[in-house]
This record gives structure tokens, C-alpha cells and sequence, in this order.
């Protein structure tokens, strides 16, 4: 009971957050999961404080900002030099989070945004505008999605990403309604052609100011009857989001999204209704959705139990919080994110990131396996990808020179990491420490540890551990 | 503290795993040749969606200008192909490729019902689906479920980019994605990869063993492709873009032989919202300069027959302009076949009908399924039925 006590929670604490900490893992095998949960929920309660690069990172957005007419005045050459100094911001804001996501304590509210993150994808080199998409979906992604969606659609990456911008009574520019509608609520099939077209217009006037504020044009927006849903009216885009949170079908296709993306890759359309119902009469509350789903016991259930690839985030991230290591130069997980397909504010598409299988492919699983021991090594290994894999930033006229990211430079604090075996005695290590790296109940211990070093106590947990995360077996969650 | 690498060479148990190697992987001991002649496709895929009427200028049609009156091309900027149509003023090699007879065109390719969105139109053009129906596996990676079956090889199908696209996703196989064969090489050697490989026990359908699978896969590939990379590597310079060196790679990759029929790449992104002008102008640069090397290279060393290179887009984009000096999602669209031994050369069939648009869309005329029928069943010789899972009648260029 106690060893599936401690599985258990392994599985909440991967699910609700990014993996056990080095301080959880005494609590793994102390509780149970309700009360872990109950201890879960609690850290996400309070409003998170923004997460904000120095503005001194930045001048020449501020000055764009504080001055719209100094833009004009900018030369070739000024204006590159403005984009990359955004790029680079947003660079910062990439390890910022990253860091966020490793130390903090309300874990679920970061995994939640994380997942938002990927739900409301943007690509937007602009560093205020994905500041303040970032704000919302940390502030709002566990409150209702009401509230959320509304943030959203009125945030300037939003509205600068999907053209809204150009959304004007004379030339309508459909890209936002259609996504508001195929990603972000109700999904395909619900909707016709017809609709996109006219929501277009309701919408139509939208746009931000140059500081990121949402901004009604009246003079863009085309007042007349539209016919959206079967329904006639002068709708404006308040309306439609309305509209479209009347519907169940939204309430189905986030849930259904949340259990793929929070339990298990496939679901059935029963186990979706069993949650979505729920959540449409709570109006949408997602804190609530998240407690109903993490402390059912449908997920706990074997088979939701270490099926999930790890999202290259996820790796990275879990990998920190179980090891704690220090970054000479933060930039080199920028790499591995690189590398590995997920870059934190440049999502493939406005889809977002599909997951699951699509994770791997053979460059990316052996990279993947790689990134433990590289880091353990803190080596200039020859065999790490520096050349031209230039995925970053979708800009291809960019010739970015070799990665920054050459060298590894890290420490790992081993002390801390040892000191949770002082009192485990030898022959038990194989065991225990397959079953903390690996959430896995089957897993082939032999083999696991069978490469570890074992001419002293600390060597042989320290090559464990990293031989353990070098594994197939460690992609999972 | 530092772990050498001989720490993670097991002493004791594992030692004798080369006993374990797969059979598979001795089977690339002795690398089968492939005849002169071997047909392999080459696939470049716009992404985004790239606007067809400025690609492939309609410079008699009053609509166009009309619809386009900033972003039209004007037809002395063009490159002329004929009397009705020329070129984007960037394809310039593409002009020459047709005036030689390299050069096929096909217009107004698209699919009943066409979606507008980037990632499903995507989707269906790489699962070759309809457009109400969902697919999980790629029209190329299916190819590689019927000629590859039990064959344990994904270098059948080869994209260059970091991560594998769905058109090589199958339903049992999977294509490979790299984009140096060097670096894929040197991260599959480590004897701790080979060596927790070699000793998985496949038990059942799960996801570790999908991961167990890939890392075989990939293990015996990577030894294939490195060694056939660098058995007759292009001396050509090529121009230093993306493209550019995925294209040498390629061709490096074709004059060795390697069994490879398919190799995929990508440029983008098309999505010309707004300042289409400089974007699409930037991207064809890009692709010209790189398939200028490319066709030179292939023509130099005689393989001009045996490779087909296409291309195609998501969707193209809408006849009138918009109002931010760019174009939305449109429908039907061109597509370009370069080859030297072309049945129909130029253009393949009628340009765009502007006076027949659907709600200002252009309306196809050819699915572009039976593009995909054509290829397989008259270039790569497979049945074309049973991958597409329907019937498309084939062209006749090929």
C-alpha cells in the first residue's frame, strides 16, 4: 500500500507540476494523495507576481513605447536593432519562467500556464506584448476560463499574432475569429464557414495600442447584422465570446484538451463528459476542474500511470527540480529547447505544440537521452549539436553565428542530492532509486543501475541517478 | 566530479550484448547498391501557405491586376514562360529550368471543400486526407508501411529538419529527421545507447517501447547514412541557407546510393498576412539560389532523370489583396515539377479562372491526390490505391 502510496504521488506531483523537488520526496512516501493534492492546490492559491525582464534589457521598445513618432525616426538599421534587443528579451523571459517553473512553490499554477501557454500559442517577437500574454495566463489560468479567454483575445499578442490588427470594416481579416473558434473554444465541426466569416466582422475594430492596451476602433468596426450560430443581430466580439461560452461544445473541448494534455493522450468521449459537464455548470471554473480530475480515481487508475512522453520543457524542467543545478550560462537550455522541438513563446503554429508521439523522432530521443550526462560531465561534449540547427526564432534570413551555448558549465549540488540516502542502506539503493528517478513500478532494475559506478557509496548513486535519466524509461510521466 | 565515459560501459552482465545486436543492424554490413536509374523524390514544402498568383503571374488577367492593384506583379517585372503567364522576377533559375524542358507546372491544385486554417489544411495536404476526415499517418510514411514491412530501415524516407513531419509519419514506420548526418552519427555512438538498446526486451505496444523502437532505429541508421554520406560527397558550393545545405546534403546522399526514394524539406514561413512583397520575395531567393546549385549538381552528375522535385503549399492565398499589403487563406494553388526526363513540359494545364472565383476563392480543378497518385504509381511504382486508400486518377506527366 505504501509503495503505491509513493507511486501515487510521484504521478500527481509529475501531472500537477514538473516532478518532485528534492524536499518532496521525503512527503512521497508520508502521505497520501488527497492530502498531497490538498497541500498542492494550497500553494497555487495566491495571485503569482509577474514575471518581468528589466526594462533596462530593452531601451529602444521603451522609448517606441513612451514615443510612437520616435519609431518613424528609427533608420534600417535602428529598427533590426530594436527587433533583436525584443528577441533577446524574450530570451530572458524564456529563463525566467524556466526558473519560475524549477523553484516555485505554487507548481500547479505554472504547469497550468504552461499548458495555457501552449492552448493561446502565439508567436510575437514583441517583449511587452508577450509579457503581458504571459501575465494573464499565470494570473487567470486557474480561475474561469471566461476570464481567461476574454484576457486573451484582448491581449495585444493575441491580437497582433492573428492579424487582428488589419480586422477592419472595409477588408476583414477572418484569422482571429476562425482560431478563436477551431482552437481556443468550441473546435472543428462546430462551426460553419458562414460563421467565421461573420464573427470576423463583429470583431472587426479589435486592436491594441502601441503599449499592448486593448483598443475598440468604433471607426473600424462594422455595426451591422451579422447572422452567427443561427442567431441575427449587430453583435459585436464581447458577443461572440459570449456565445461561444454558451456553448457545452467549448466546455467538452477544453476538458477534453486538459485530460489529454494532464492524464493521458488518449481519452474516451464518456471519461471527457464525465468532467466537462461539471465544469460548464461550475461557469467554467478551472481550479475546480483540475481538484474533480486530480483527485478522481479514474486518474490514478494503472493505465494513466507513466504514459505520457515528457514535453521537452517538462524534461528539462523535472530534471532541475531533481537535481538542483546551477547554470553558468542559463543560455545553454535555451539549446536543448531548441533541439528538442519546444521553445518557450515560439510555438510551431497557433495550434501550439501537439505532443505525445510527435515528441520523437530519432534526433530528438537521442538528444534527449544525451542531456543527463552532459550536464554531469559539464563537458564540451563533441557530440552535442552546435552547428547550424537554427530553428530559433522563425526568422530565416537570420544567419545566427555558433550557438552561444558551447560550453555547459554547471554544477550540480550533489550534498543535497546525496544526503536524502544517508539512511538507505546499500542493497536497497537499486530499488529506491529507480523508483524516485523513474515513476515506473515495472521497471528493469538490473539493467537500470547496471551501468552505475560502484567504487563508493556517492559514486554509485550519482552514476545511478544519471544513467537512470539517460534512459527511454525517463521520457515518461 | 567528473563520470569518465568508460563508467558507463558495464563490467560484468552486459558485456557479451554485441551478442544482442538486432539482425537488422548487421544487414548494413553489406549496404545493397541500387541500380543506375533509381527514381527518388524530393519534396519541398512551402509552408504557410505561399500566394500562387504571385508566384506563377496571370500578367494578361485585368482581374488580377485589378484584385492586386499595389500587390500585383507588373508583367515587365514578371519572367515571362508564355503569353499568358510568367514568373515571380526572384525564380529566375526556375525560368531557365523551363525554357530547357525541366520544368512542369500544374494549376489550380487543391481538394473539395478546402480548409482555411494552416495546421489542418497542412494536415490533410500530408495525410493526404479529405477534407472532413482525420488521418494520423502521412501519405509518405504509409508508402513506407507498404514497401518497408518488417524491414526495420526508416531511411526509406529521409526529412532534413530537426523534427519529422507528419507526411513521413506512418502507420508501423517512421521516417528519419536529421539535418547533418555527421551529428546524427556521433550522438548514436555512445556504447550506453547500444548497449541499454541491445538489451531491451520488447513486451507489448506501450510507450517506452515506441522509444525503445526509435532508438534502434535510429542507432542503425544513423552507421548507414554517415557512411553512405561520405561515400561520394558533392563538390558543388551551394549557397549557405538552410536549403541550401539540406539540398547538398541530399544530393551528397543520392550520388552514394543510399536506398533512400524519399527526401523531404521545408521553407517558410509563406504566411504573407501582411508585407507579402519582401517576404515571399526573401523565401524565393532562397529556394531559387538553392535549387539553382542543386539541378546544376544533378545535371553535372547525370541524375537529372532519376530525381523528381516537387512542390506544394498548404493552401494559396486569396485573389483580392488585403489592406495590409498582404494576402489571406486562400484555396487551390500551383504546384512546380522539375525533372529531366519530363512527358509534359511547361505548363500542364489551364491557368486560374478569375472570373469563376467561390466566395473570392479560386476553385481547384485538379485533387491534389492524384499528384500523389501519379508519383507513386509512376514514379516510385507502388500501388497507389492502398497508401492513398482511395482512387485517384493519375496525370500523365511522368
Amino acid at each position: 500500500m505504501v509503495a503505491s502510496n509513493a507511486l501515487h504521488n510521484q504521478h500527481l506531483l509529475w501531472r500537477s507540476g514538473f516532478g518532485p523537488q528534492a524536499e518532496d520526496i521525503s512527503l512521497i512516501y508520508a502521505t497520501n494523495s488527497k492530502q498531497l493534492f490538498k497541500k498542492i492546490y494550497a500553494a497555487s492559491s495566491a495571485a503569482p507576481s509577474p514575471l518581468l525582464v528589466s526594462e533596462s534589457v530593452f531601451p529602444l521598445t521603451v522609448k517606441v513605447i513612451q514615443n510612437l513618432s520616435s519609431y518613424a525616426k528609427m533608420d534600417r538599421e535602428e529598427r533590426s536593432k530594436l527587433l533583436q534587443e525584443s528577441r533577446d528579451a524574450i530570451k530572458k523571459l524564456n529563463l525566467l519562467w524556466l526558473n519560475e517553473m524549477t523553484h516555485s512553490q505554487a507548481q500547479l499554477r505554472e504547469k497550468m500556464a504552461f499548458f495555457w501557454h501552449g492552448h493561446f500559442a502565439t508567436r510575437e517577437n514583441n517583449i511587452i506584448y508577450q509579457q503581458q500574454l504571459l501575465e494573464i495566463i499565470r494570473r487567470d489560468g486557474l480561475s474561469d476560463f471566461g476570464t481567461l479567454l476574454r484576457g486573451v483575445s484582448k491581449s495585444a499578442s493575441m491580437l497582433a499574432f492573428l492579424n487582428n490588427q488589419q480586422n477592419r470594416k472595409s477588408h476583414p481579416n477572418e484569422n482571429f475569429a476562425r482560431e478563436v473558434m477551431e482552437l481556443f473554444t468550441i473546435g472543428r465541426g462546430n462551426y460553419t464557414e458562414q460563421d467565421v466569416k461573420e464573427s470576423a466582422r463583429a470583431f472587426t475594430g479589435w486592436g491594441f495600442k502601441v503599449n499592448g492596451e486593448f483598443v475598440s476602433r468604433p471607426n473600424f468596426h462594422d455595426a451591422g447584422t451579422k447572422i452567427i450560430f443561427g442567431k441575427t443581430g449587430n453583435f459585436t466580439g464581447d458577443d461572440v465570446i459570449n456565445m461561444l461560452l454558451e456553448k457545452k461544445e467549448t466546455a467538452f473541448f477544453i476538458t477534453q484538451k486538459i485530460l489529454k494534455n494532464f492524464v493521458n493522450d488518449s481519452v474516451s468521449t464518456e471519461e471527457v463528459h464525465r468532467f466537462s459537464d461539471k465544469f460548464y455548470q461550475s461557469g467554467y471554473k478551472i481550479d475546480a476542474l483540475m481538484e474533480d480530475i486530480f483527485t478522481s480515481s479514474w486518474f490514478y487508475e494503472k493505465k494513466n500511470i507513466g504514459v505520457k512522453i515528457k514535453s521537452p520543457i517538462e524534461l528539462i524542467v523535472g530534471i532541475r527540480r531533481f537535481l538542483p543545478i546551477e547554470f553558468e550560462n542559463e543560455e545553454v537550455q535555451l539549446l536543448y529547447q531548441r533541439l528538442l522541438g519546444q521553445v518557450l513563446f515560439y510555438p510551431p503554429n497557433v495550434a501550439g505544440w501537439p505532443g505525445g508521439k510527435s515528441w520523437i523522432d530519432s534526433s530528438t530521443l537521442m538528444y534527449r537521452l544525451k542531456i543527463p550526462r552532459m550536464l554531469h560531465d559539464n563537458s564540451d561534449d563533441a557530440t552535442a549539436p552546435k552547428q547550424d540547427d537554427d530553428v530559433m526564432m522563425g526568422q530565416m534570413e537570420e544567419k545566427r553565428k555558433r550557438n552561444v551555448a558551447g560550453k555547459v558549465n554547471v554544477t550540480i549540488n550533489w550534498k543535497a542530492v546525496l544526503s536524502r540516502f544517508d539512511n538507505t542502506s546499500r542493497h536497497q539503493l537499486p530499488e529506491k532509486l529507480v523508483k524516485e528517478v523513474l515513476l515506473s513500478g515495472n521497471a528493469d532494475i538490473s539493467k537500470m543501475t547496471a551501468f552505475a559506478d560502484s567504487s563508493s557509496k556517492s559514486a554509485y548513486i550519482q552514476t545511478a541517478i544519471i544513467a537512470l535519466m539517460s534512459t527511454p524509461e525517463y521520457q515518461l510521466m | 566530479m567528473y563520470i569518465k565515459r568508460r563508467d558507463f560501459i558495464q563490467i560484468g552482465s552486459l558485456a557479451t550484448s554485441t551478442l544482442l545486436v538486432p539482425n537488422f543492424l548487421k544487414a548494413f554490413e553489406q549496404p545493397k547498391m541500387l541500380p543506375p536509374g533509381n527514381k527518388v523524390v524530393v519534396v519541398i514544402q512551402f509552408s504557410g501557405g505561399n500566394d500562387g498568383l504571385n508566384t506563377v503571374i496571370p500578367y494578361r488577367n485585368d482581374v488580377y491586376y485589378r484584385e492586386r492593384p499595389g500587390l500585383g506583379i507588373k508583367r515587365q517585372d514578371a519572367l515571362r514562360l508564355n503569353d499568358d503567364a510568367g514568373l515571380h522576377p526572384a525564380l529566375t533559375h526556375l525560368k531557365d529550368l523551363h525554357d530547357n524542358g525541366n520544368l512542369a507546372i500544374l494549376n489550380n491544385v487543391g481538394y473539395p471543400n478546402p480548409d482555411r486554417s494552416h495546421f489542418r489544411s497542412m494536415d490533410i495536404w500530408q495525410s493526404a486526407s479529405a477534407s472532413n476526415e482525420i488521418v494520423q499517418s502521412g501519405w509518405l510514411g504509409r508508402y513506407l508501411d507498404a514497401m518497408c514491412h518488417g524491414c526495420d530501415k526508416p531511411t526509406q524516407a529521409l526529412e532534413l529538419d530537426d523534427t519529422l513531419s507528419l507526411a513521413l509519419k506512418g502507420e508501423q514506420s517512421n521516417g528519419l529527421a536529421f539535418k547533418s548526418a555527421r551529428n546524427l552519427y556521433g550522438s548514436s555512438q555512445e556504447k550506453f545507447f547500444r548497449e541499454i538498446s541491445a538489451s531491451h526486451q520488447h513486451h507489448e505496444e506501450s510507450p517506452v517501447d515506441y522509444l525503445y523502437k526509435t532508438m534502434a532505429e535510429t542507432i542503425s541508421s544513423a552507421d548507414y547514412i554517415f557512411k553512405q554520406s561520405k561515400l561520394h560527397p558533392t563538390n558543388k558550393q551551394y549557397p549557405n541557407s538552410q536549403l541550401g545545405q539540406s539540398l547538398k546534403t541530399i544530393a551528397s546522399l543520392i550520388f552514394s546510393e543510399i536506398n533512400t526514394k524519399v527526401y523531404y524539406v521545408s521553407l517558410g514561413s509563406f504566411d504573407t498576412h501582411i508585407q507579402q512583397e519582401s517576404k515571399q520575395k526573401r523565401l524565393f531567393e532562397e529556394l531559387n539560389d538553392a535549387l539553382k546549385s542543386f539541378t546544376e549538381d544533378l545535371s553535372e552528375n547525370h541524375r537529372m532523370e532519376d530525381v523528381l522535385v516537387f512542390s506544394f503549399s498548404e493552401f494559396g492565398r486569396r485573389v483580392a489583396q488585403n489592406a495590409s499589403g498582404g494576402t489571406d487563406h486562400g484555396t487551390a494553388n500551383n504546384m512546380f515539377f522539375i525533372n529531366g526526363n519530363l512527358k509534359q513540359k511547361g505548363f500542364l494545364n489551364e491557368m486560374p479562372d478569375l472570373n469563376n472565383l467561390q466566395d473570392g476563392d479560386l476553385q481547384h480543378s485538379v485533387d491534389f491526390k492524384s499528384v500523389y497518385a501519379t508519383i507513386l504509381k509512376n514514379w516510385l511504382g507502388v500501388d497507389d490505391k492502398k497508401i492513398l486508400n482511395g482512387n485517384f486518377k493519375p496525370l500523365s506527366f511522368i
